[in-house]
């Protein structure tokens, strides 16, 4: 009996009780078959040449049970970017506690609802919607769809824009040491919709355990979407996300992704450009120490002619880490007028450490401007010399140079608090405290 | 203040400091002049403390301790500053933001207190004055996409701002034009005291002019071939190099 055999056991277990509508379980049933078909990914999978998931496929990690939560708002204050006035969604290993949930009224017509909630409310949203966008053939995501028990769906209904953004958190303690939770967002912009989400996974306390979080997100004509990632997973955690973005004509796609936990981690942002003139920005940053391991896949699929895609990448690898990363850029026949740039810059600080990058285009038109770039480098002595040539000394120029790296990347965020709070843990990091 | 012995310092395999004797007193300026390649800016450097130089024989001391055992940052703490002759581009990190660290770590190494960035920002103002620079520097990137001149008038106002004891200007007249070379001669000129040092590299009579030196060094092939007052470096101006040069030879 292999390892992943295992999940179809918890599979018959959690779908006996689920109360789900009559799509779900055949979504669900669909999922697990899938998963058993593919099952986990190998080093021979061209997708994961870089990552062994062994460490996740060896355990068996059964769905986190969570009892209601004895955290207070006090515990969760400092994962929430110092914004009382953003609305927030709060779950404890993966279960939704509204206690801790500031969810303010929306001034809007827009829906935001727990995976639950949308079951009674929207059904006819989630049948037409959920499982379509994700990549179903990958194993991560078909053991999402199974075993998904809880999430968020964001309906923003044509020409709504909502001005205060809405942050979910992914918040794990040690009650699900050894435990699995299969979060679920499913963000659909109807046309010239407007919404900007935050998306944050941490942990209280740490703990083995491991996050499978799949989101999908229709962005329909002219609608923007800023989607933003914190992985702050605690450090012997496990975590895997895939995004799967769709864009229509004329729309914005901007994600982010910001990664600093985990001891394994991969992380997929993919987008489809099927109308015209859109154009998706993924960028993203992450830093890692120790013998850390992050994966980073981006996947732009130009469809539709006369649509752009920027992607700037910056990682640092601290202590034996290791960072991966992968920018799939593919440009069907008909995209013609592509314009597509992708930069991938890692700066290596541990001697042990190591970064393995793969660009990929593949490019089917002929009028398309595509460029890509890659750098891996040390810091820069020179500077260094130059810092300490002016009385900065060792790790605190050191900190200084590998931040003001990071820098570069972090002005990409639009969202001005989190832009500060990212900087403010970056610098936590890097910086000893009593010098800042 | 700085007594140089005997200095002798490679890179790599190469010899290229080969025996530099140089004293410095309180107050006085010293000019090094010399062709291109003759290891001007290795000096320099080496008494900053880079890491690349492999100091292989002879002693410098400061202040009456042993300069070459201390790290770069401690010399800058102790009052050492180095105009670059290549000033390097530092993206990310703000003017501001890179001089108030450095102002605190040499505060600190004084042990005084720490100031914070309001009190910073009138320091900076009151400073940018004598290089006349306008604030809108402070928030760039340090270096980043100056002009050659601009990351020159920076190095000035750097030294204006950190008041060292012993300042040394690698070729910071290089590539300014007139007016930015007076203003930056000025600047130099106004924190001089009876108590700081200067020593300018220099290829050109005319910065002397505005910074007249007290000792003209000739450094040539890795040794200082003549040393005189500021009326050597006019010499210098009219009569080139060659004539030097060849007593070097004769006597090596
Ligand atoms: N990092 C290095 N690697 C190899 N050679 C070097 C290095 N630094 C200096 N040199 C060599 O040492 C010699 C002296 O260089 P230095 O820069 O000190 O000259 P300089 O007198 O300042 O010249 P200039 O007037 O052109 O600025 C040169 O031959 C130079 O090529
Ligand atoms: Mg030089």
């Amino acid at each position: 009996m292999t390892a992943h055999s295992n999940y179809r056991e918890l599979f018959e277990v959690a779908a006996a009780s689920s109360a789900a509508k009559d799509f779900l379980p055949k979504l669900k049933i669909a999922a697990i078959e899938q998963f058993e078909a593919v099952g986990f990914p190998t080093t021979r999978d061209e997708d994961w040449h870089f990552t062994s998931v062994s460490p996740i496929a060896e355990r068996t990690f059964r769905p986190a049970r969570p009892a209601a939560t004895s955290l207070t708002s006090d515990d969760i204050a400092r994962f929430t970017y110092g914004q009382d006035d953003w609305h927030l969604l709060v779950f404890v290993n993966g279960r939704y506690e509204p206690a801790l949930s500031s969810f303010a009224e929306l001034d809007v017509d827009a829906q935001v609802m727990t995976f639950g909630e949308a079951l009674k409310e929207a059904p006819e949203l989630l049948a037409e919607r959920l499982g379509t966008l994700a990549p179903a053939k990958q194993a991560f995501t078909a053991l999402n769809t199974a075993f998904m028990a809880d999430g968020v769906v964001i309906r923003v209904p044509k020409d709504i824009e909502l001005e205060t953004p809405i942050h979910i958190l992914y918040l794990t303690d040690s009650h699900a040491t050894n435990a699995s939770q299969h979060p679920r967002t499913l963000v659909v912009a109807e046309r010239h919709a407007k919404v900007t989400l935050v998306e944050t996974f941490a942990t209280i306390g740490g703990g083995t355990y491991f996050t499978n979080h799949v989101a999908e997100v229709v962005v329909g004509d002219g609608a923007r979407v800023d989607h933003y990632k914190v992985q702050r997973e605690g450090g012997e955690a496990f975590h895997v996300g895939t995004t799967q973005a769709t864009q229509g004509r004329d729309s914005i796609y901007h994600a982010f992704s910001f990664a600093i936990g985990a001891q394994l981690s991969r992380t997929n942002v993919y987008s489809k450009l099927l109308g015209e003139n859109a154009e998706v920005r993924l960028n993203g940053l992450y830093a890692l120490e120790e013998a850390q391991h992050a994966d980073h896949q981006t996947f732009v699929e130009h469809i539709a002619p006369s649509c752009s895609s920027r992607e700037v990448y910056k990682g640092i690898l601290d202590g034996t880490s290791h960072g991966v990363f992968n920018g799939k850029v593919f440009v069907d026949p008909q995209a013609q007028k592509t314009d597509g740039k992708q930069t991938n810059h890692a700066l290596l600080i541990g001697d042990g450490a190591k970064v393995d990058t793969k660009p990929q285009l593949e490019i089917f038109a002929d009028d398309v401007k595509c460029t890509h770039g890659a750098t891996v480098g040390r810091l820069d002595q020179m500077a260094l010399f130059y810092l300490k040539s002016r009385g900065i000394g060792g790790d605190r120029a050191r900190a200084l140079l590998t931040y003001a790296f990071a820098a570069e990347v972090l002005e990409l965020i639009e969202l001005e608090p989190l832009k500060v709070a990212l900087e403010a843990l970056l610098f936590e990091r890097f910086i000893p405290p009593e010098t800042v | 203040m700085l007594k140089i012995e005997n200095l002798t310092a490679n890179v790599g395999d190469k010899q290229i400091l080969k025996g530099i004797s140089l004293s410095v007193n309180p107050g006085e300026v010293h000019a090094i002049m010399g062709p291109n390649g003759s290891g001007k800016s290795t000096l320099a450097q080496v008494i900053a403390g880079h890491p690349g130089y492999e100091v292989t024989g002879g002693t410098v001391t400061y202040e009456g301790q042993d300069l070459l055992d201390m790290d770069a940052e401690v010399r800058a703490q102790q009052g050492i500053f180095l105009a670059f002759q290549y000033p390097v581009e530092i993206p990310g990190v703000s003017n501001a933001y890179f001089l108030r660290a450095a102002y605190n770590e040499i505060r600190k190494a004084r042990g005084e207190e720490e100031v914070d960035p309001m009190e910073f920002l009138d320091v900076m103002t009151e400073r940018l004055k004598i290089v006349e620079m306008g604030d809108d520097m402070l928030q760039r990137s340090v270096n980043f996409g100056f002009s050659g001149g601009e990351k020159k008038r920076n190095e000035i106002f750097q030294m204006a701002v950190l008041e060292p004891k012993l300042a040394i200007l690698d070729e910071t007249d290089s590539g300014l034009d007139i007016d930015a070379l007076r203003i930056v001669a000025e600047g130099v000129n106004k924190l001089k005291r009876p108590d700081r040092s200067t020593i300018v590299v220099t290829h050109y009579q005319r910065l002397l002019n505005y910074i007249v030196p007290d000792f003209v060094h000739v450094l040539a092939q890795g040794r200082i071939v003549r040393s005189g007052g500021k009326d050597l470096a006019l010499e210098l101006e009219e009569r080139g190099y060659d004539w030097l040069l060849e007593t070097a030879g004769a006597s090596a």
